[in-house]
């Protein structure tokens, strides 16, 4: 260090802990208890970054959560780094690395500087403007602007921190542990409430917790000292939780309001390991009290961007908290009296201050005497009009305002500085308020936006009110908060409040220069770069709503979300068009308050807690047996049994080649499974399937189609008798959850003097499905008393056995067009029977075969897959299944669709066969299918749903659904592909078996 | 995100609740009556209003029981929960 830039502050700052950080390359020291921005200003850097536009030299300007230069990139692991960090806002650690952005080959000699020079070439809307023409260069303009677009540099590797979500409850939130927080914290806690105090900083306190100004005074005591005191109080108060370092994100409605909490981003890296580096906290509050304080404004002149100008009450706090000069030739630019607290700081801490510069008239307030009575140049009714120093600021220039206000007059003053302060007034935090839906006012005095109404049981109170005089704040804070609830005294009712009131007060959002507008870099948005000239640029362009105003000009987009930015421009566009503020309304303010991380948002739903995944009980044998899953809905189903290195292909022509020559098995566990029981069930299956049910008996079963009310298939399934009253339904694996649901909200809501009840079984049972020509030789081995008889047991009949102790449901059904028996057990039993099928299937070669060998088996017999060849288009005549929709019943779900004029069109869309003229090309599932490939535009009529090689038939088969497809059998196609036009056929959707004579073995 | 008050377990978060879309469109007794464009209304047309909306509500992850819900779109005020069968209250 070596200018003498630390004070002596112990009180936040622990000067026995030196820590050693390093900013682009070079090691420097700060001590525990500062953030990283103090720990650089201490070493004299302001330059950190680049602008994101013209790459101008930026610094630290704030110190706090509204900074929108100093936004580093920290770290420099692959999976760890953080891009757009706030050094404001980032505590400092020992070995904390931390790099500039937006720069190349370095912060302090950037090659992209340049568009600096460049920028009157470089307006408002110049990429809208500019890379409009010619249309087809776009793909390479894209190039370069993705290359400039951005500033820091996302990890990419997987994030290895853990982060965490908590829900919270409680009667009162506080948000903002300032010193009106802290108030209505400990009213409401003597009130016997359960409050949540969230604090965003480490510490409890606010501004107010290192002000050292002689002129506020607490019940006789310096401000600092009573809130010490009052902090002690309520961190021994068993009715208040405190989340310090928990910074709110989103206000939503009904008081829910997410915050995060930062647990490690403050310890050395070594530190962190098994910890939780943030929690996102769920809270829902009864009532929610907003203080939120309220940030420093900004003056908006000419060069008003230069490393080395920052907040006035950045440099207060610089010095006051944290024990750092950001200057020794200090110059305060203000419009109001809040800036000579800071003068007062800077004088008690033997800094030199050249000059305060004010462009009101003069103030005789008490604060402002007193740093008169210091004899401390001041210069009343002036304005800066430039600033010079490309990387510090070295000099400014001041001139006279005139009375107006709107120009300068006299001569031109140069001063020497630094480190210019800057302060255009305050703006309360209504971001909370307005994210819950809160409407704003416009309070022309301040010249700010204050809290106006609200929907919600919410309160704000302090500077996030508007209240900015420590009288107002604690007064106010103390009778609001006992109004809202409801409560007649408090411990604070007599308190006593000394401090400097205001006097005078002027603003003027643009200031004027001696240059004219054009000639000049007043910033406004200093991370996006815009300026007053491109606000005013936007307006002439015809743009009136400030919500075009912000997107053209890119005016608070940036990562700090203009928090600097907005009440300027605002201002600029309510001068230049000459309307009052309050009429031009505000942009919107969108959560999160300050960037969240993806980590943070999804908590532990990482890795293998992402989704819930279900299994099967026989899944544990499908991974002992190499199978490779496909995920169905949340189910993990076996897709194929790969055999020593066996493509996907080869593996399923063997499965099904086993399973039509000798046996095969499946686990159909996953199958949606209804118990439906009740006087009217068979009147209920009448009323949600197409077809008729009233004739089924006992141990008989049924296939069944559902549709929506609209007629389209929904689903499908086979149903069982098992007895007078009592019916099994399955449906498809995906559609079970929905097909619950509709099935209870017509029950509940159409039909409640049914007797019917439903209940989810699908989890309860274990389903392994045995078919071939060998299933009842393999069937007869289990159950050797089992008349498997075509007479006793015949195809979609059921029956229930025992296997030793265990009850099965056996239902003889077929999916696959084979003889097949489906075995159900308890779940619990499932793996056992699944094994004992196996043993049993052995000398017949029994194959275990996974979805997609299934998949192709029922192709070949032409049965549907809803999902797969319906896609909530097709109704049962476009399936050509008109079989199964009863012509008897009087109605049914969806029946009264199947002839509205747009379901009766003949021209519908229709499922069909394809056959390719060469039998060994594999149509793709989605290609489209069209009769001429020259008629440009090309008709597409429709495209293929499900195909597959079929060993059996030793060629390719497909579904596919085709405009007028039914009268289009036998007719030549074409399948264009991207390097290939392929020839099918139409053709019956069943290609094997027509006769139906394997189901019976 | 809102909290519904359902008649049957109490105020819970509205996570674990599903939509139904707008309440008191009875499914015609005698569909086949109705002429095409008689039954595109009961079928389609859904009113989506500003303003207090008459809607279904079930408890999905909880009771799993349909009941009726008076909103304030606007604001997601909920005004009236009412159970099936119940006429909608005159707001």
């Amino acid at each position: 260090m070596s200018k003498n830039l630390r004070i002596n502050n112990k009180q936040f700052v622990d000067e026995t802990r030196k820590l050693s950080f390093i900013f682009n390359g070079k090691k420097l020291y700060g001590y525990k208890g500062d953030t990283l921005a103090s720990a650089l200003l201490s070493n004299d850097i302001h330059l950190v970054g680049r602008s994101f536009k013209y790459h101008r030299p930026r610094g630290i300007m704030t110190s706090g959560s509204e900074e929108p230069n100093a936004i580093l990139q920290i770290g420099n692991d692959d999976a760890l780094t953080d891009p757009n960090v706030r050094a404001t806002e980032i505590e400092l650690y020992d070995g904390l690395i931390c790099n500039s952005q937006n720069c190349w080959p370095s912060v302090k000699f950037d090659i992209g500087g340049i568009n600096n020079f460049l920028s009157p070439l470089l307006p408002a809307g110049f990429y809208y403007k500019t890379f409009m023409w010619p249309a087809s260069f776009w793909e390479k303009y894209e190039y370069f602007i993705r290359k400039s677009a951005g500033l820091g540099k996302s990890p990419t590797k997987q994030d290895p921190d853990m982060y965490d979500h908590r829900y919270m409850h409680c009667d009162i939130l506080i948000v903002g542990g300032g010193v009106s927080g802290l108030i209505a914290a400990k009213i409401a806690s003597d009130d016997n409430k359960k409050v949540l105090l969230l604090e965003d900083k480490e510490l409890l306190g606010g501004s107010l917790i290192y002000d050292d100004n002689d002129t506020s005074k607490i019940d006789n005591q310096k401000s600092s000292e009573w809130l010490k005191k009052l902090i002690e109080n309520i961190k021994n108060d068993k009715n208040i939780i405190i989340k310090t370092r928990t910074s709110v994100a989103a206000y939503h409605n009904y008081n829910f309001l997410l915050a995060r909490q930062n647990l490690t981003d403050h310890l050395s890296v070594n530190d962190r390991n098994n910890k939780i580096r943030q929690r996102l906290y769920k809270i829902r509050a009864k009532k929610v009290i907003i203080s939120t304080g309220a940030i420093e404004r900004p003056q908006v002149f000419h060069n008003n961007d230069r490393p080395g100008i920052m907040l006035a009450s950045a440099v207060k706090k610089y010095i006051d908290y944290y024990g750092v000069r950001c200057g020794l030739e200090n110059v305060i630019f203000t419009n109001n009296d809040s800036a000579y607290e800071t003068a007062l700081s800077l004088h008690k801490s033997g800094t030199k201050l050249n000059a305060i510069i004010d462009i009101r008239a003069n103030s005789s307030s008490e604060i402002v005497n007193k740093v008169k009575s210091l004899g401390i140049q001041i210069y009343w009714n002036h304005t800066v009009v430039n600033t010079k120093g490309y990387k510090r600021i070295n000099k400014i220039t001041i001139m006279k305002l005139n009375d107006n206000g709107n120009d300068v007059v006299g001569k031109k003053i140069e001063l020497n500085c630094d480190c210019l302060a800057i302060s255009g007034g305050w703006t309360p935090m209504v971001h909370l308020f307005t994210q819950s839906g809160g409407k704003l006012k416009f309070d022309n005095k301040d010249n700010i936006f204050v809290p106006d109404k609200t929907n919600l049981n919410q309160l704000s109170i302090g500077s996030a009110k508007g209240d900015f005089e420590l009288d107002d704040v604690l007064k106010n804070s103390i009778k609001d908060t006992k109004k809202f609830l409801q409560i007649e005294n408090s411990n604070f009712d007599k308190i006593d409040v000394k401090c400097s009131k205001e006097k005078e007060k002027k603003n003027i959002w643009l200031l004027p220069s001696d240059k004219p507008l054009s000639k000049t870099k007043p910033f406004l948005d200093y991370q996006n770069d815009s300026t007053a000239k491109d606000i005013k640029l936007a307006l002439r362009e015809g743009f009136k709503s400030i919500e075009h105003v912000k997107r053209y000009t890119t005016t608070g987009m940036g990562t700090d979300q203009g928090k600097l930015a907005n009440m300027h421009a605002l201002g600029i566009v309510a001068d230049t068009t000459n309307t009052n503020m309050g009429d031009l309304g505000t942009t919107t303010f969108r959560p999160p308050y300050t960037p969240l991380t993806f980590g943070t948002i999804v908590g532990r739903n990482v890795g293998q807690f992402f989704d819930i995944f279900r299994k099967t009980p026989m899944h544990d044998w499908h991974v002992d047996n190499n199978a490779n899953f496909e995920n169905v809905g949340q189910w993990k189903r076996a897709w194929y049994y790969p055999k020593d290195g066996e493509s996907m292909h080869d593996a399923v022509q063997r499965e099904s080649k086993a399973a039509r020559e000798s046996s095969g098995i499946l686990d159909a566990s996953t199958l949606g499974k209804i118990d439906i029981q009740g006087t009217d069930a068979n009147e209920f299956l009448n009323r949600v399937y197409t077809n008729a049910w009233s004739k089924l008996q006992i141990g008989k079963c049924r296939y069944g189609l559902m549709l929506n009310e609209d007629g389209m298939v929904y689903d499908d399934g086979v149903t069982t008798k098992i007895g007078e009253n009592h019916y099994l339904m399955t449906t498809t694996t995906g559609g079970a959850a929905n097909v619950m649901s509709k099935l209870e909200d017509y029950l509940q809501t159409e039909w409640p003097e049914l007797d019917v009840f439903l209940t989810s079984v699908t989890d309860h049972y274990a389903t392994a499905s045995v078919c071939g020509p060998n299933a009842k030789k393999i069937i007869n081995k289990i159950f050797k008393d089992l008349d498997l008889s075509d007479e006793s047991f015949p195809h979609m009949s059921f029956k229930e056995v025992k296997l030793g102790n265990i009850n099965c449901r056996i239902m003889r059904i077929s999916f696959t067009g084979e003889l097949s028996y489906e075995i159900n057990v308890e779940a619990s039993y499932g793996k056992y029977i699944w094994e004992k099928c196996i043993e049993a299937g052995k000398e017949f070669n029994i194959t275990p075969y996974g979805t997609e060998t299934m998949h192709l088996l029922r192709a070949e017999k032409g049965f549907i897959i809803v999902g797969q060849d319906t896609d909530g288009t097709m109704t049962p005549v476009d399936l050509q299944m008109d079989w199964i929709i009863s012509k008897k019943k009087y109605d049914f779900i969806g029946k009264r669709s199947l002839y509205r004029s747009d379901t009766i069109r003949e021209d519908r869309k229709q499922l069909v066969g394809l056959l390719t003229d060469d039998p060994n090309e594999i149509l793709e599932e989605g290609a489209q299918i069209v009769k001429d490939e020259n008629r440009k535009p090309v008709n597409m009529l429709g495209h293929v749903t499900s195909s597959y090689f079929s060993p059996t038939l030793k060629k390719s088969i497909a579904l596919a659904v085709l405009k007028e497809g039914k009268k289009l059998k036998g007719q030549k196609l074409l399948v264009p592909m991207i390097d290939k036009t392929i020839k099918v056929t139409v053709s019956d959707t069943v290609f094997l078996d027509k006769e139906n004579e394997r189901i019976n073995g | 995100m809102f909290l519904i008050n359902c008649p049957y377990c109490g105020e819970r978060d509205q996570s674990e609740f599903i939509s139904g879309g707008e309440a008191h469109i009875a499914r015609p007794k005698q569909p086949t009556e109705l002429n095409d464009d008689q039954w595109a209304e009961y079928l389609f047309m859904r009113k989506n209003i500003k303003g207090i909306q008459f809607e279904r509500w079930n408890h999905a992850h909880g009771c799993r029981k349909w009941f009726n819900v008076a909103r304030d779109t606007s604001n997601d005020k909920i005004e009236k929960i009412y159970k099936m069968g119940e006429q909608p209250p005159k707001l």
